[in-house]
Parts: C-alpha cells; structure tokens; sequence
C-alpha cells in the first residue's frame, strides 16, 4: 500500500545574507559567499527551496596556536606564524570558500597586539586572497571593541562577517558594520529567547535584518551538541512559520569547540588512533550542525573539511 | 492572529467628512497609521448613509493601495459595491461578506474563488442570526460544504460568527467562543474563524475593557482574525501578551516590540 506523506507548507523563508563584496560591489574579492533563503528544513528538498548550501570556514588565527594537538597543527606548522600564508594555504591547498581570522594575538593575555597591527594584518590577508573573510575578535569585549573598530574600517566595502556581538555588548560594533558595509555575527548563550532579543537590539540601530547570522553557541560531540541542536531547530522552525527576527541563517564554531575536548587530544591507544579521533570528532560535530539548520560551519582540520564537504555534496543532490 | 484594521468605516466622524470632500490625505494616513500600529489588513467600510456607495468604495480603495500593500476587506452587504471594488483592487481582497444564505452564497463565492479574493462568511440566513452555538455551526457547515463544492481553499474561507453587544445579548458572547471552538473541528484543515470585535461593546461603557478582555477570550478559542482598532495600544499589547502565553511566538524581553516589525 502506497504511503502518502505529510508535507509542511511554511509560510516563511529564512534571510538571505551576502558575504563579501567584488570590484563592481565595492570591494575586492574575486568570489563571495551567498548562504540562507531556505524555505524548509534542512536538506527536505521535497517540502521547500534550498537556494543555497551550506558553507564551510576555514580558521586562521594571527598567532601561532598555543594549544592546538599535533594531529592538528601539524597542518599548518609551516604557516601557523604567518596569518596571511596560513589563509593562502587554505584557499590553495584546501580549497577554502571562505576565511574566518580570529584576532586572537590582540587578546591582553595572547599578547595585547594593538588594533593597528591587527588592521594591518586583515588588509595584508585581503591583498592575499580573493575569497571573503570572517573577522572575530578575541572573546574579550572592551578590546574587541576597538579592534574590531579599527578592522571593520580596514575592511570598508568588503562586505566581511564581523563577529560576535552579545546582548551586554553589542552596540560598537554593530555602528561599525553599519558605518562600513559589513554583517554581524550575533551571538547568545544557548538561549533562544536572548538570540531574539539581541536580533532585536541591532535590529533597532538600523542594521538590516538581511546582514545578520544568528550565533546560539556551538557544544561539540559530548559536550552540549544536543543543546545547540535544539535551540537551532526550534529557531529555524519559528523562522519558517513567520518569525521575522529569528529568520537569519545560523553560524556554528566548530573547531574551537572540538579541539579543546580530550576525546579529540588524548593520545590514549585505549581511544582509538588519536590522527583519526580528532578528525572524526570534528566532522560529525558539524554534521549534526548541518540537520541542525547551520548554514555557515567554521572548521579547522582539513581532513574534517574534506569529509563534511563531500557530504553537503551528497545532501545537496535532491 | 490576523489584525483587520476597522477604523476606514464612514461610520466614524472623520472618515465621513474626508469621504464628503474627497481629501485622500486622511483616508491614507489612517490606513498607514493602522498598519504601523500592526494591522495586516484594513477593513473598507463607506458607512451606513452613502449616497453612492459604489464610487465611494472604488475611491477608497484606490487611494488606499496607493499607500498600502496590505490585503484589503471590501465591507458592503451590496454585491454591486463588492463586484466594482474588486475590479480596482489591485491588492489581495478579502470579501466581507456573505451570509449561509443561499443566493448570497451562489454570487458571492464563487465570485470569491474567481478572484482569488479571501471571504468572510457570516453563521446566519433568512431566518436570522442563531441563537446558540450548535444552530451557526450548522451554518457553518452549510458554508464550508458549498465553498469546498466551488473550489475554494479553504485557507481562504473566514466564517464570522456574529458577536452581538452583550448590554443586549448577553449570553450570545459565550456562545460565540463555542462556535470558534466547534468551527476549528469542522475539517482538517479547518476554515479560519474571524469576528467584528467591537460588536460585542456596541451602546456599552467601558468599551475599550470590554473589547480587550473579549479579544482575549476568543483568541484563547482559537480565534484566527478580528476586524478591530490597531491603534488601541492596550487591546494589541492584550492580543500579543495571549499570543505569547499561547506559545505561538517565542518570548524575548522586547516581545511588545518584536511582534510590530
């Protein structure tokens, strides 16, 4: 007996936000990054449009990593001292759509490099490549707040991603992404009720709603995931019935969260390979995030890029 | 819920004057004053003492469009006013409306589907408005059954109940909140129900409490749409506090604001 089954018919669409801007739009990048627009659920092509998959970041930090496993750094050890040959190698080699360079050398603890240094080192990385470019701060607020300042300005016309506001901390920086062109990431603690409420308060300094990408927090494998998951769902489930300010397209950090846990460093035989684990623990933190509804994934490990992009590949196939 | 402006009706002072002089300038401000307080739709309404209901209703709704994009209800019991507004609306439309009469029926819905306009359809016939609820759900489903025989979707399909103020029928206000419950079971997916709020305080004191508390206790029925007055800051702030007890929209701490934008 044939099975009929029940199809959703939402009555919204999630934003679509452009990142990244060429020489006709402003700016100088060679390739831009458009992700959002769908209209259903991830990847049920049958219920909805998917106008755009999603997208994989790959992290560069200013600084050479301090706490990184082998298995990891061992990527990039010739290029982790240098941001700009480190984001080169990511688009050459690994074929990276996209950059997320996090300031971390300007954090007071990682060695408090000023927001000229760090200035020059983002329009040093957009000489270099021509994909767009995620700038994150260093998670400290008061020195975000000029860095980020500082490299937005750099950055005019670039239409980059600059991130992350919170609710406590969140007007400086969206000024800045209004005053040069840019998105924001806006980030809230696994919280659905903050993430809309800081839609919210940029929405009110004029920022439109299409230069917004939700941040609800990223738990890895083991480690709070199920939490993000459902805050992601519940989210892009209002969206779809009309909740305009919760309709932006979902940012998940990847990397960061998953190479801090032990399962991804500990060289316990007991474990497993540790060359593998770590690999392993990255791609299906993401692809959980994928089902979750998360349109942007930063990552770190090329083999975990590899494995997550083919599998966009394949759930893109309608 | 479905926020059907109702302040465009030549019943109001202002609204008969400009209608007199043909000023488009209030007849534009209301309806983009109604929209920014959070109406979807605005209610078209020439008034009870129109000499020519017919111009008046197709001058309304031109020099509303032109402000607006909103979805329009074309608010006359004469089907002539109906059918020429319909030609200019470029808007979507709503009808406003018919009965479960059979004759209303036979021009007005079809009419409806023709258009790809919405209707309202109001729980009563020749023999007057129900006393109960059993008596307009029965409406209802005569109504539903000849709009589902013409091909209307049925996300078009409004059925009204008819509030009646409660200084004069008092009991009725219960018997409506039964019958937006009972109209929500009539098919899968059901027909949308809608009511003319500021009926039920028609010749009462307190009609701005009165409104509000009634809003309340039908969406909490499962009202779908009210013809009411957006600019009533307490009766909308009433209708997204129900909404958001209801869970039908996430709580954040500016949920008064986020619902108006």
């Amino acid at each position: 007996m044939a099975l009929t089954l029940v199809k959703e018919k939402w009555t919204n669409k999630i934003n679509i936000v452009k990142i990244g801007a060429t020489k006709e739009e402003g700016g100088t990048r060679t390739s831009t990054v458009t992700v959002g627009g769908e209209t259903t659920l991830p990847f049920l092509f049958d219920e909805g449009d998917i106008p755009n998959p999603p997208v994989i970041a790959m992290e560069v930090l200013d600084i050479a990593p301090t706490d990184w496993p082998e298995t990891l750094l061992e990527n990039f050890k010739d290029v982790a001292n240098d941001p700009v040959k480190w984001a080169e190698k990511c688009v050459s080699k690994y074929n990276a759509k996209l950059i997320a360079l996090r300031l971390q050398s300007t954090h007071p603890e990682s060695g408090d490099a000023s927001s000229e240094e760090a200035a020059n080192t983002v329009k040093s990385i957009l000489k270099a490549i021509g994909v767009p470019l995620i700038l994150l701060g260093s998670g400290n607020h008061e020195k975000d707040n000029i860095v980020l300042a500082k490299c937005s300005e750099a950055a005019k016309g670039e239409k980059c991603l600059i991130g992350n506001a919170v609710e406590k901390n969140y007007k400086t920086l969206t000024v800045s992404c209004l005053a040069d062109g840019h998105n924001i990431v806006a980030e809230s603690p696994i919280d659905i009720n903050i993430a809309k409420q800081v839609n919210i308060l940029i929405h009110d300094m004029g920022l439109p709603l299409d230069r917004i990408v939700l941040y609800p927090t990223t738990g890895a494998l083991g480690y709070g995931m199920e939490y993000a998951y459902s805050i992601m769902e519940r989210s892009k489930l209002a969206a779809l019935v009309g909740d305009k300010m919760l309709s932006m397209p979902i940012i998940a950090f990847i990397g960061q969260e998953v190479w801090r846990v032990k399962e991804s460093k500990s060289p316990d035989p007991a474990w497993g390979d540790e060359r593998e684990r770590g690999v392993l623990w990255e791609t299906t933190t993401a692809i959980s995030m994928l089902h979750a509804g998360a349109d942007i994934l930063i990552m770190r490990h090329p083999k975990a890029v590899k494995s997550v992009q083919e599998t966009i590949d394949e759930l893109m196939k309608k | 819920m479905l926020v059907i402006g109702e302040r465009i009706n030549g019943m109001f002072d202002d609204v008969k004057a400009a209608i007199k002089e043909r000023k488009a300038s209030v007849i534009q401000d209301l309806a983009k004053r109604q929209v920014e307080s959070g109406a979807s739709a605005l209610d078209v309404n020439v008034g009870p003492s129109s000499a020519d209901p017919q111009g008046v209703m197709k001058w309304l709704i031109e020099i509303i469009q032109e402000v607006t994009s909103v979805p329009l209800a074309i608010d006359s019991p004469n089907v002539k006013v109906v059918k020429g507004a319909l030609e200019v609306c470029k808007n979507e439309a709503i009808i406003n409306s018919t009965t479960a009469q059979k004759e209303k029926m036979e021009t007005l819905i079809p009419l409806a589907v023709e258009k790809k306009a919405s209707i309202i359809a109001l729980t009563m016939d020749e023999k007057g408005i129900p006393r109960d609820a059993d008596l307009r759900a029965e409406l209802a489903v005569r109504i539903v059954t000849y709009a589902g025989e013409c091909g209307m979707p049925i996300e078009n399909l409004y059925i009204d109940p008819i509030i009646l103020p409660c200084n004069v029928a008092q009991p009725q206000a219960g018997h409506v909140l039964e019958t937006i419950k009972q109209v929500k079971l009539l098919s899968d997916p059901p027909p949308k129900t809608v009511i003319g709020l500021s009926n039920v305080s028609q010749g009462t004191k307190d009609r701005e409490l009165i409104n509000r508390i009634y809003l309340i206790m039908a969406i909490t029925a499962g009202l779908d749409a009210a013809i009411m007055d957006p600019m009533d800051n307490d009766l909308m702030e009433a209708m997204i506090t129900a909404e958001l007890l209801l869970n039908k929209n996430i709580y954040c701490d500016s949920f008064l604001k986020a619902y108006r934008k």
